[in-house]
This record gives C-alpha cells, sequence and structure tokens, in this order.
C-alpha cells in the first residue's frame, strides 16, 4: 500500500521510537529476573545468614513436592476465572441497564463504578470489619435482624469472600468500559432490529453482544494481568488460609519471602510463576490479539 | 562559622520503625519533649502495623539497607539478631539504673552479658474473665484455675442468643498470633516443638489433647469469626462484652480497666494462666525493645533517644500527661513501686509477679535444644510458626481433623528443618 | 396501553438501576459515615444509623500521622510516574501502530507479560538494586517502580487509540513536509488526544492505588497514601473509627478525581480500544 521508500526509513527510526521503552523494560524485567533465577540456585535465608551455598535444585524440589502448592495453582486460577465470570457476565448485564434512560442515572453510574477508585487494600479492610464481621459487620445484622445466624464469611467461605471482595472492586472497571462500548452502538442500528420485530433477548444477543466481543476483551486482558496477581485483598481478609484455603501463588511466594523470609524458596516460586505468566499470557495475547486486529 | 560547623556536626535525623500500638503511640506524641531537651536531634516516626512492620524491619536489617535508626522489636528477634551482629551493642549511662529493669526482661536481651536492647514494655500471660457473667451463673474463679475448669465455665456463660461467647482465643494464624498462645497452651498440657536433636514432636498425643482443647473450646464457646482474631480483636471483642474469659497478653489490663476504652472497665476480673495436664513447663514472657541496627549512621543519638523512651523519667512523664494507668508496663521495678500506679492499676502487682517469675527457658515434659515459651528460639521459627499456625486455623474452619493437621504440621516442620539443615 | 406498559417498565428499570447502585456503592457510604463514629459507637450492635457525629476519629488520625505528608508524596509520585510513561509510551505505541514489523505484536505480548508475575517474586532483587542506588525512601525510586509497572498497560492502551488514526491522515502531513517530530506532536496527538488523556487518568489511578512497592521501598520520606494505611489497618484498641476516617482520607481525593474525570475516562475509551 504504501511506497517502498517511505517503509524503508520508516522501519529504522521507528526501532529508534521504540526502543527507549522496549530497552527500559528489558532492564526491568530481566535482572531481577536474572537475579532470582540465581538465588533460586541458592539457599538463602534473610534471616539466617548461616544458611549459604549451592542448593542444587532443592529451591524447586521443596515447591514442587508442597501440598500447598498445587492448592495455590487451584486457587489463583479459581479466583482468576471466577473474578472474569462475575465482571464480565454482571458487566454486561449492567451496561446494559444503565445504557436505558431513567431518573437520576447519571448519579447511579457515578456510584457504579466508585469502587474501581479504592485502594485494594482499603477495600478489603472496609469488607472483612465494616460488612462482613460475624459481630459487628453490617451484613451480620441484617441477617440477626431478620432472624438468621450471621455466617462467618472469611471462615466458612474464605474463596468465595474474597473472590466477591476483588469482583466488588473490578466489576465496576468492567461496567466503565462496557457501558462505553453499548453507548457506542448506533442507536439506529437497535432500531432497525425493533422494527425487524426482534425481542430484547434476540437483540441482546445478536446485535449487542457481538458489539461488545472487543469491549470484552479488552477486559479480560487487563483484568487477568491485575487478578494473576492478587495479593492485598488476601493478605488483608485471610492471610491465605483458613490452612491453604485462600493461598494463591502471590501469595504463597509472599509468605515463602516475607513470613518465611526464604529468599531462595520465594525465588523458586517466582520463576514459576514467570513461567505460569509467559504461559498465560502467550494464550491470552492469541485470543485478544485475534478480536482486536479484526 | 564556628557556629555553623557546631550545627552541622550537632544536627542528626533519626528513623524510628515502631509497631501502632497505644503505648508507642503516647511515646511518639511525648517525643516532641524530647526534641525540646536534645535541639540537635529530629525524629521521624514510621508506623506500621506489626506484620508489615516485622516485614519491613527484617528486609532492611538483614540485607544492610540501613534505612532505620531505631527499630522496634521483640524478645525473639533480640538474641537472634544480636548473635548475627545486626544490632548495635549499647552502653546506657550509670544513671539509666539498668538494675531496676526486671530481671526476667534483662536477660532476654543480653547475649553474653551484653545488652543489645532496652525493654519499652514487657508482658506475661493472664486470664481476664467478667465477673458479674460469673456471678450471675453462680461460678468462683479459683486461685490457680485448670483448663478443665475453664472448659466448664465457658459452658455455663456462654450465651450465643445475646452474642456472648464464653471464651476468646486467639485464632489469628501466625507465629506471633495463634501460635504464641498454642505453644504455651500445648507446653501445659506436656507438648513441645521438638525433642533432642531436632526431631518434630508435634504428632505426639499432649499436642492432641491441647489441640483438641482448644479446637473443642473455640467451636462450641468461642465467638463466630475466631480465625481472624488475634490479640488486638479480642481485645475489642472482650472491651465490648462478647467475651466471657479470655486468655492473652497481661498488657490488655491497661486497656480493658480503662473505661474510655473499654465497656466493661468495671466488670473484669483477672486470673493467673490455666494449667494443663503437665502444669509446669515455660512460661509467657514477651517485651516490645527499641534496638539500633548496627547499620545506622547515627548510634549515638539513636541511644540517646532510647535510653529516654525507656528511663523512668518517661514513665513519669507518661503518667504527668495520660495518668499513671497509661505507663508502660511490665519493665521497671519502680514503676511497680509508685503508690499512684498501684492504686490506678489493680492488676499492678499480680503483673508484677507474672513477669518476675515467668521463665521462657523453663523445664519441658522432655528435654529440649531450645529457648522460648510462647516461641522457638530460632531463627526459623517464623517459618514454623506460620506454616503450622495456618494448619491449626484449618482445625477451627473444621476443614480439617485434629490429627490431621497435627500429621500435616508434623510433616511440614520435618521438611523446613531438613531443608534448613537442622536434622538429616 | 403500550405507552403505560412501557412507563412501568422504565420505572422498573429506574428502580433497579437505583437498587444495584445503591448496593455497589453501600461500602463506601458506610465508611464515610463510621469515620463520624466514636469508637464505642462504631462497633455496637445492632450498628446505629442514628448518632451523634464527632471529629474525634479524624482528630486521632490527623494527630497520628502528618496526613499532607503522605498525600503530596502519592500525588507527586502518580503524576511523574505517569508522565514519564507517556513520555516513553508515546514514541514507542506510534512506531508499532504506524510502522508495525513481525515483531510488533510478540514485543506487545511480552511487554504485558512482565506485568503478570507477582512482584513479591523479584522482591529481594530490587530491594538490593534500590538500596545500592541510594533510591530507597525516595520520590524518585518509587516514581520509576510505578512508571514501569504501568509501562507496558500505557504503551498498549495507545497503540489502540494510535491504530484508530487513520493513516491518510498522517501521510498527508508528510506530504506538506511534516517531519517526523511535526508528525506526532501537531498531527497525531491533537487527534488522539482523548485517548491519551484516558490512559493517563488510567494510569494515575493505578498507581495512586499501587500498594506493595510502596510499602516496601519507602519508610518515611517518600512514602504514599497506601504507607499511611498501614498504621490504622489492625492497632490495639477499638480501631473502626479511625480506620473508617483514615481510610476515606486516603480514598477521598483519588475518589473525587475520578468523579470529576468520569467522562472524559469515557470519552477516551470511546474513541479506541473499546469501540
Amino acid at each position: 500500500m504504501h511506497a517502498t521508500t517511505t517503509v524503508r526509513p520508516k522501519r529504522s527510526a521507528g526501532f529508534a521510537l521504540l526502543s527507549p521503552a522496549v530497552l527500559i523494560l528489558l532492564v526491568w524485567s530481566i535482572v531481577p529476573l536474572l537475579l532470582t533465577l540465581w538465588y533460586s540456585f541458592r539457599n538463602y535465608n534473610l534471616v539466617d545468614p548461616t544458611l549459604q551455598g549451592f542448593a542444587g535444585i532443592n529451591n524447586y524440589w521443596y515447591l514442587l513436592t508442597d501440598p500447598d502448592f498445587l492448592q495455590s495453582l487451584l486457587n489463583t486460577l479459581i479466583l482468576v476465572v471466577g473474578v472474569l465470570a462475575i465482571s464480565v457476565g454482571g458487566g454486561t448485564l449492567l451496561a446494559v441497564l444503565y445504557d436505558q434512560d431513567f431518573f437520576g442515572r447519571g448519579i447511579a453510574r457515578v456510584l457504579v463504578i466508585s469502587p474501581f477508585f479504592v485502594m485494594p487494600t482499603v477495600s478489603a479492610l472496609l469488607w472483612k470489619n465494616l460488612m462482613l464481621h460475624p459481630i459487628y459487620g453490617v451484613y451480620s445484622s441484617m441477617m440477626r435482624a431478620v432472624g438468621l445466624t450471621p455466617i462467618d464469611w472469611l471462615q466458612r467461605f474464605p474463596m468465595a469472600t474474597i473472590m466477591m471482595i476483588v469482583a466488588w472492586e473490578w466489576l465496576p472497571f468492567a461496567v466503565l468500559i462496557l457501558l462505553t462500548a453499548v453507548q457506542s452502538l448506533d442507536s439506529e442500528q437497535k432500531e432497525a432490529a425493533r422494527m425487524d420485530g426482534a425481542g430484547a433477548i434476540a437483540q441482546f444477543r445478536y446485535i449487542i453482544l457481538p458489539h461488545l466481543s472487543r469491549a470484552i476483551t479488552v477486559v479480560v486482558m487487563i483484568e487477568t494481568i491485575y487478578l494473576l496477581t492478587i495479593f492485598a485483598e488476601i493478605s488483608v481478609t485471610t492471610a491465605g488460609g483458613p490452612g491453604v484455603a485462600s493461598t494463591n501463588l502471590a501469595f504463597l511466594i509472599y509468605s515463602r519471602a516475607l513470613l518465611q523470609f526464604d529468599v531462595g524458596g520465594a525465588s523458586a516460586g517466582g520463576v514459576i510463576a514467570i513461567v505460569i505468566a509467559n504461559i498465560v499470557a502467550a494464550f491470552l495475547v492469541r485470543a485478544v490479539a485475534r478480536n482486536l486486529e479484526a | 562559622m564556628g557556629t555553623c560547623l557546631a550545627a552541622a556536626h550537632a544536627e542528626s535525623e533519626l528513623t524510628i520503625a515502631t509497631v501502632n500500638n497505644g503505648d508507642m503511640i503516647i511515646m511518639r506524641q511525648l517525643s516532641s519533649e524530647f526534641e525540646k531537651t536534645h535541639p540537635g536531634i529530629h525524629l521521624k516516626w514510621v508506623t506500621l502495623e506489626e506484620n508489615v512492620l516485622r516485614q519491613r524491619v527484617t528486609t532492611d536489617i538483614a540485607t544492610g539497607a540501613g534505612q532505620f535508626d531505631i527499630m522496634t522489636i521483640g524478645n525473639y528477634e533480640v538474641p537472634i539478631w544480636a548473635k548475627q551482629k545486626w544490632l548495635a551493642e549499647l552502653h546506657p549511662a550509670a544513671d539509666y539504673d539498668m538494675q531496676d529493669i526486671l530481671p526476667a526482661v534483662r536477660q532476654g536481651l543480653s547475649v553474653n552479658g551484653q545488652i543489645y536492647a532496652l525493654p519499652f514494655y514487657a508482658e506475661s500471660v493472664m486470664t481476664y474473665y467478667r465477673t458479674d457473667l460469673f456471678k450471675k451463673a453462680g461460678l468462683t474463679m479459683p486461685e490457680s484455675p485448670t483448663y478443665d475448669e475453664i472448659r466448664g465455665f465457658a459452658d455455663k456463660i456462654t450465651d450465643k442468643s445475646n452474642q456472648v461467647y464464653g471464651i476468646c482465643l486467639r485464632g489469628k494464624p501466625g507465629w506471633g498470633e495463634n501460635m504464641a498462645y498454642v505453644t504455651s497452651l500445648v507446653n501445659t498440657f506436656g507438648g513441645q516443638w521438638f525433642g533432642m536433636g531436632w526431631k518434630p514432636l508435634i504428632d505426639s498425643p499432649a499436642w492432641k489433647a491441647a489441640i483438641n482443647w482448644y479446637v473443642s473450646a473455640l467451636r462450641e464457646d468461642g465467638p463466630p469469626g475466631a480465625t481472624s482474631n488475634g490479640f488486638n480483636e479480642n481485645l475489642a471483642l472482650f472491651a465490648s462484652g462478647h467475651c466471657g474469659m479470655w486468655i492473652d497478653s497481661t498488657v490488655a489490663g491497661g486497656l480493658l480497666f480503662d473505661p474510655k476504652q473499654s465497656q466493661v472497665a468495671d466488670k473484669v476480673g483477672f486470673a493467673p494462666s490455666p494449667k494443663g495436664a503437665y502444669g509446669k513447663g515455660p512460661t509467657w514472657l514477651w517485651s516490645w525493645n527499641l534496638a539500633i541496627p548496627a547499620s545506622s549512621k547515627h548510634t549515638e543519638d539513636a541511644q540517646t533517644f532510647i535510653t529516654w523512651a525507656t528511663s523512668k523519667e518517661y514513665v513519669k512523664l507518661v503518667a504527668e500527661r495520660k495518668g499513671w494507668v497509661a505507663v508502660p508496663a511490665g519493665t521497671r521495678a519502680s514503676t511497680y513501686k509508685t503508690p499512684e500506679y498501684q492504686k490506678a492499676a489493680p492488676f499492678a502487682s499480680f503483673v508484677q509477679h507474672a513477669i518476675e517469675t515467668a521463665d521462657p527457658n523453663g523445664q519441658t515434659a522432655q528435654p529440649r535444644p531450645y529457648g522460648g515459651a510462647q516461641f522457638v528460639g530460632i531463627p526459623q521459627f517464623q517459618a514454623l510458626g506460620t506454616q503450622v499456625g495456618q494448619t491449626i486455623a484449618a482445625t477451627l474452619s473444621g476443614q480439617v481433623t485434629v490429627d490431621q493437621a497435627l500429621a500435616s504440621a508434623q510433616s511440614s516442620v520435618t521438611r523446613t528443618m531438613r531443608q534448613s539443615g537442622y536434622s538429616h | 396501553m403500550a405507552i403505560k406498559r412501557s412507563r412501568t417498565k422504565g420505572v422498573l428499570i429506574g428502580l433497579l438501576g437505583w437498587a444495584i447502585a445503591i448496593w455497589i456503592f453501600f461500602p463506601l457510604f458506610w465508611m464515610f459515615i463510621t469515620g463520624f463514629k466514636s469508637e464505642v459507637d462504631a462497633i455496637s450492635t445492632p450498628p446505629h444509623l442514628i448518632f451523634k457525629p464527632t471529629l474525634e476519629s479524624y482528630n486521632e488520625v490527623f494527630e497520628r500521622a502528618n496526613y499532607w505528608h503522605f498525600t503530596i508524596n502519592t500525588v507527586v509520585i502518580s503524576v511523574v510516574a505517569t508522565g514519564v510513561a507517556l513520555l516513553l509510551a508515546i514514541p514507542a505505541a506510534y512506531s508499532m501502530a504506524f510502522a508495525p514489523t513481525a515483531r510488533t505484536r510478540a514485543t506487545l505480548l511480552w511487554m504485558l507479560s512482565t506485568r503478570m508475575l507477582p512482584p513479591v517474586g523479584v522482591l529481594v532483587p530490587i530491594y538490593l538494586i534500590a538500596r545500592n542506588t541510594h533510591l530507597l525512601d525516595t520520590l524518585t525510586g518509587l516514581a520509576i517502580v510505578d512508571m514501569l509497572t504501568n509501562l507496558p498497560i500505557v504503551v498498549w492502551m495507545l497503540y489502540t487509540f494510535f491504530r484508530e488514526v487513520p493513516m491518510p491522515i498522517l501521510e498527508a502531513g508528510r506530504m506538506d513536509g511534516a517531519n517526523r517530530w511535526q508528525e506526532i506532536t501537531v498531527v497525531l496527538l491533537p487527534l488522539a488526544l482523548p485517548g491519551i488523556a484516558s490512559t493517563a487518568l488510567l494510569s494515575l489511578i493505578l498507581c495512586w492505588n499501587e500498594a506493595f512497592w510502596s510499602l516496601n521501598l519507602t519508610s518515611s520520606n517518600a512514602a504514599p497514601l497506601a504507607a499511611f494505611i498501614a498504621s490504622f489497618s489492625s492497632p490495639e484498641g477499638l480501631f473502626f473509627g479511625k480506620l473508617s476516617a483514615a481510610s476515606t482520607l486516603a480514598v477521598a481525593p483519588i475518589l473525587i478525581f475520578g468523579w470529576i474525570s468520569q467522562k472524559q475516562l469515557v470519552r477516551g475509551l470511546t474513541f479506541g480500544a473499546v469501540k
């Protein structure tokens, strides 16, 4: 399409423009990665400097044979998939709802997207102490008021509760993006569909949903990046427990590195997390890219 | 020129890392007095919650980053860190009156006769109970209760429909939270972490008996959400009238008897920590201390500050400004000799006795290679305590049985000890 | 008949919309209210909706910590990190969007994948590097780290926005003799401005809320609001009031900022990635 003469210099210039960002990111990711790799083969415990030397594959062996490790992988998966399902599903429905005209819609929208602006630590503290606390929590009082025994959410259903808290933070983001997409849908298109006799469900299924697919990919993309490394919410509410019921990979590494100060073991965990991140990224990117190129 | 040089020499800035506990917050408020009398020294405070603080200061000192000049650390860390040469030696002046510091506390902060930290406040353990609930149920607290008796009392005073729970205990996982309590509970039931040769003894009958007591007491008579209750959470529960009994640190006394912070201030009774089947064993002793990392560039000025903050004069200053009930407890004999303190704190002599007789190196049922009553004095204990603490917490929520939990704790402790080269 | 039915439907939709909005917003409302309760009121069961408001908790929060110090640090770090990220990302996104090579997509993917590993995995290396370069507890240090954490997302968002700018417009500019610098600043940036604004807003929000590095790489000089919260999260004694007051203070600036800029954020998003 373009003349070759313009393409050629453009490539080299393109590289010059791209390189600062790439180089700096490369340094940022490679240097710590190499150090992490190095530590992962060493005995390195912050609180016990007497323990030193080459550890061989010990750190990996101890991590991979640790029964907590599989559980934490599973929990990571549950958390990512669960929150994505809630925010994409709920987000789509809410986007359609807040696209309808009703009294005070602008204010209602602002209220709905508010949790996205809140620090993860603060939202976890709020939910744990003010909302779900089995004695003082608002939800517990409501349950008592109607004659039910309050449920101790974080002890009985730790994973589901954390998922709920994280979804509360990220659902608004999905609503924000999807609402934007719904609004950009041509109203003439919708009108035409209605003229053709399409019902609300058919409109949703055949017009709105396909139109949203790109926005949904954006939501999935950005949220996955954050959900894979969810940490503050777990640390504040359950500290990964009871047992390891709510420990994800990020928290497992944290507990190795900073509760047990085993830098060697944590580094092995870090290396495994990097491998997983790249696998996820590869899948995600393929799916996302296909959708975005279209 | 001369004054300029002098000023440049005298000016220094100390960064102090501390916990967000009540006594430290008072210290921070009153530190302006220190800055007034020491114009060359400026103080910068980093106040964090306990877990975060511990993580921050440990990373800092272990990597020699030198961000802090003064750290607030426990008597668990002091000897370990001193042996690793991470802490500066302290040489308080003669008028500091080192002999006034309770010997049990002092010993915990010395290695080979050299002191490495000064105690800010210290605690042992006791049983708090609600006198009104005991009276209503027609019960009396014996002078030296046993765990069996405590369990019986808890059953009788629990009234779940009014949200009164017979017994509150630490359930939040962590070596300094549930495991501090559980370790001392296990000791009195005749259990211990390790036998000689660092052989883990967690799947022993004594542990089983102790954990069974703990789990059934909390499940049947405890508050909901026990796995998220640490010291602070239980303090809030007791202070707002939701607990019938609570076995925990003596430092809670000053807060529970303070009508400004507690709705049950006039209904609190206290008794010694209960005894289990073994009865003897090491006794709980904890102190929060101020220490100077070896990496600090202001060692002299830092020592000036920590001797001030742990001095008799400081105790008097707190008494003047905040009242005697608020003074830092458990460190100085002179505090307990003060009639005003005895009057303001009805538990004073009780606590003094508890701390003076506390012996963290007391005998366990079988010989042991480590010291400490509510912890094991080795660097790996943070790792062990955190792991086992999670496993114990899982028994409270009913995910695993006590037997399963202890078996898995035994194997994870064995793994960690092997990994760190203690046993093969 | 038809009109009547659609009116009832409208009312029902309005009710539903408001009910969900209130339910989602409720925790923040409750936090705001609890900040004005005394500590004893804050844990009363059942909770009081009607109470005597007091500034007790706020006074104590201000007494215990220098709120403005933390806030200014947070603002400086977020703004600087976002600014530098944009400076690096604009040229990169430009070259990816308008001079794509076979490796562009792989590069983009790789950039995003750097964002998917738990930061704690590299805490010790980063901490040691920061120590050796004297960047611990400095605004510069934290701004650099925040900038790097957000850079992949910023590049990716700008890339999707730039791709929406029709190539012929840029080429027309080039015909008129614009050099590359002019092409970017005079032609591309004004066209993509809403998208850039959205990206900047999102990056500001993410920097403001970043907690892990904030807590681990700072102590006092450069400590942002995330560290301020850490001193109120589980203190001795009753703390619901103080926690709520401190949380309100930490969240309020960014929340208000988010509300005000919400339209801008949406406008930019409509322009690019989401359309």
